[in-house]
């Protein structure tokens, strides 16, 4: 799988699978486009059909990702393969539940009130 | 004056000036530049994604303080970070340097061709999504056009908004103090504005398909969120009506809300059960709120709705687990999958049906697919243990569909038997009566189930082969017509002849002008829509059983809805002159 040269340019690829119920969607694209943003490597996503920037919403958004759908990640640069391995995770892993994160989120804004 | 009938989403009454949101029309036209004024125009084209980002950022603290508003605060974000897109803000400038295009044309045409595309894809969520980028182009074309176009956040005088479709962005600027109602043409149930509006507490109608069109600026709207009416341009006399109604409304509801506690009983002492009907979890604890004593309708399409992919059982059961702890003993009626005719079924797995209301819909969607349905099933047979739960099969048409569904629910009950699954094996099992066809043949029917829903909405839409949305032939749709009142007497005769429960969950229950006549044909189980318990209820105290009986005696006699309809206006008028 890894096909790096020198450490400072590795490439890696690995397929994952969406597993967030809710698919690839705007919310959860914006946590995978906002992690993507924090490494320094070329983020590249594809499906059958077509390639996305992983660090552009745009992008990423129009692969309209449904639950089970199969991409390919990959990621070329001096920290891909950390790259990879947070960024599989956050397709493969459930996402946390929308509705944990707004309870959470309420309790924040009640505490800080 | 005009009539429309829609989905009523957030309950209410408005009555004040229109404001049509949306009307004016961003379309730019093209216009060529020089090539030496390209740099100044792409540095145009990065202000406006500048403004735009920071104006975004401006109101989400603006609506931090309103923890309902979290959702919007979300849209936002995402919206922020497609400002922050750099291969999106390369698209723009890109085609102002190569086509020799202004500011505005590029960011209009490279977002209407991304909103185009969100729009082909085949999945209702995601094509909704293009709303989102058509509120992301509009807020840097106001950026760049510098238009002072009419703002809702600056508003002077009490408005009811009505858009084709409401955006984020509307429903954030929303200032309560003025804005006293939505109205739109698309959006459903489970469309941005709705949930908004709901959490707003201003009433809202939605689904009225061309309304927009048809209102001009100024016009006056009523909005009337707990029947799904919008009356444009009143005449005087309806004007008047919903003045009274309104003003009643809000009397009643203060003063209704003291008959919490107190029963539905009839001055001669019958008691009528009197349950929510309920779409969205959080409409739970307005039935306890209200006065409800259980839910007599749960629609479970929210969940096929809300989600991008199929609800898991766990999901299913989440939700439905929620809902029965909240009621404890009291019954909790859950209406398995009545979708169909509608975009869920349509655009995900079929060609679209030239008849889709005599379609694959509801429960024959269902029974061709097993696998969902039964999902859905084990989901509601595992909650069942946790109070009263019922489970309701929409749409049967003959005595063979309900016979399947039933054989369907014993194998998942012989599965979680086997997996030693706990469930109630006694669940109570019912079904809606909402063709002619089961109406016809309700002492069949009745005599394998443990209870009728009757629902009038599809009821009196399939007796009377009218589509009450269209607006052509809407004059025809009347639950109180003979025809229709013909069929519900004889379900009625026909539960109580094989000795099954039977209630009434269609908005016609929800009337007030026609509770005494169900109370007079036999109903002492009402399902309604939460907000009108109170209200309804009130009612049912100051009539007497036996009062009831002669109006409906005298309803029955009638040959004509006209004459139905008035006789029970003013019957209605004395037993409640406040409420009308």
């Amino acid at each position: 799988m890894e096909a790096g040269k020198e450490t400072s340019q590795e490439m890696v690829e690995r397929q994952v699978e969406v597993k967030n119920a809710d698919g690839l969607h705007m919310r959860p694209a914006m946590q995978f486009v906002d992690a993507a943003g924090r490494f320094t490597s070329a983020i590249k996503v594809s499906n059958t059909e077509t390639t996305a920037d992983g660090k552009s919403i745009m992008q990423m958004s129009m692969l309209a990702a449904t639950e089970g759908t199969k991409l390919t990640l990959r990621a070329e640069g001096p920290d891909a393969l950390e790259a990879i391995e947070l960024l599989s995770k956050l397709l493969e892993v459930r996402m946390p539940d929308e509705n944990d994160s707004r309870q959470a989120g309420e309790e924040q804004d009640l505490k800080s009130e | 004056m005009e009539i429309k009938k829609g989905i009523a989403v957030s309950p209410g009454i408005a009555i004040a000036k229109s404001l049509v949101i949306d009307s004016e029309d961003y379309r730019i036209p093209r216009r060529q530049i020089n090539p030496s004024q390209r740099k100044a125009e792409i540095e145009r084209v990065k202000i406006g994604f500048k403004q735009a980002f920071d104006e975004l950022s401006r109101m989400k603290t603006t609506v931090h303080s309103d923890i309902k508003q979290r959702d919007i605060q979300d849209i936002f974000a995402v919206h922020q970070r497609f400002l922050q897109d750099e291969s999106l803000y390369n698209k723009i400038t890109k085609k102002v340097h190569n086509d020799c295009v202004t500011a505005e044309y590029a960011v209009s045409s490279v977002f209407r061709q991304i909103a185009g595309e969100f729009a082909k894809v085949e999945d209702h969520y995601i094509s909704e999504r293009a709303a989102d980028i058509y509120d992301i182009e509009r807020r840097i074309l106001r950026q760049l056009l510098g238009s002072k176009r009419e703002d809702i956040r600056h508003l002077t005088e009490e408005v009811v908004i009505a858009a084709r479709e409401l955006n984020p962005t509307h429903t954030a600027g929303f200032d309560k103090r003025y804005v006293r109602g939505v109205v739109s043409d698309a959006g459903g149930r489970t469309s941005h504005a709705a949930i908004v509006a709901r959490a707003l507490g201003i009433p809202a109608v939605v689904a009225l398909e061309d309304l927009s069109g048809s209102i001009s600026g100024g016009d006056i709207i009523i909005v009337d969120g707990n029947r799904g009416v919008v009356v444009i341009n009143p005449d005087d006399e309806t004007l008047e009506e919903y003045r009274k109604y309104s003003l009643d409304f809000v009397a009643l509801e203060s003063k209704l809300d003291g008959l919490r506690e107190k029963p539905a009983v009839t001055r001669d002492g019958v008691k009528i059960r009197l349950l929510g009907n309920i779409e969205f979890p959080d409409e739970v604890e307005l039935v306890l709120r209200k006065g409800g004593e259980g839910i007599g309708l749960y629609r479970t399409e929210f969940l096929y709705l809300s989600s991008l992919s199929e609800p898991t059982e766990d999901e299913h059961y989440q939700a439905y687990s929620d809902t029965i702890r909240v009621f404890k003993h009291w019954p909790v009626t859950i209406r398995t999958m009545d979708l169909g005719a509608d975009k869920y079924t349509q655009s995900k797995r079929f060609a679209p049906e030239p008849n889709p209301f005599l379609g694959l819909r509801s429960i024959r969607f269902c029974l061709q697919n097993l696998v969902m349905f039964k999902t859905q099933l084990r989901a509601i047979l595992r909650a069942s243990v946790l109070g009263d739960v019922r489970v309701m099969f929409p749409l049967i048409t003959n005595l063979g569909e309900l016979m399947q569904a039933k054989m369907i629910m014993r194998d998942v009950m012989e599965d979680l038997d086997e997996e030693g699954i706990k469930y109630d094996h006694q669940i109570k099992v019912g079904i809606m009566i909402e063709t002619p066809s089961a109406a016809l043949t309700a002492f069949s029917l009745a005599r394998d189930v443990d209870f009728f829903s009757i629902g009038t909405n599809d009821l009196t839409q399939y007796t009377l082969a009218v589509d009450r949305s269209n607006e052509l032939v809407s004059t025809i749709y009347s639950e109180v017509d003979p025809a229709v009142l013909r069929l519900i007497r004889t379900v009625l005769r026909d539960a109580h002849k094989v000795g099954i429960d039977v209630s009434i969950c269609g908005e016609m229950a929800s009337e007030p002008e026609y509770i005494t006549l169900l109370l007079g044909l036999g109903f002492r189980k009402i399902s309604i829509a939460p907000p009108m318990i109170p209200e309804i209820k009130q009612i049912i105290r100051s009539v007497t059983i036996e009062e009831c009986n002669r109006l409906a005696r005298e309803v029955i006699a009638m040959h004509s809805r006209r004459q139905i309809t008035s006789f029970l206006r003013d019957a209605a008028k004395k037993i409640l002159p406040e409420a009308f």
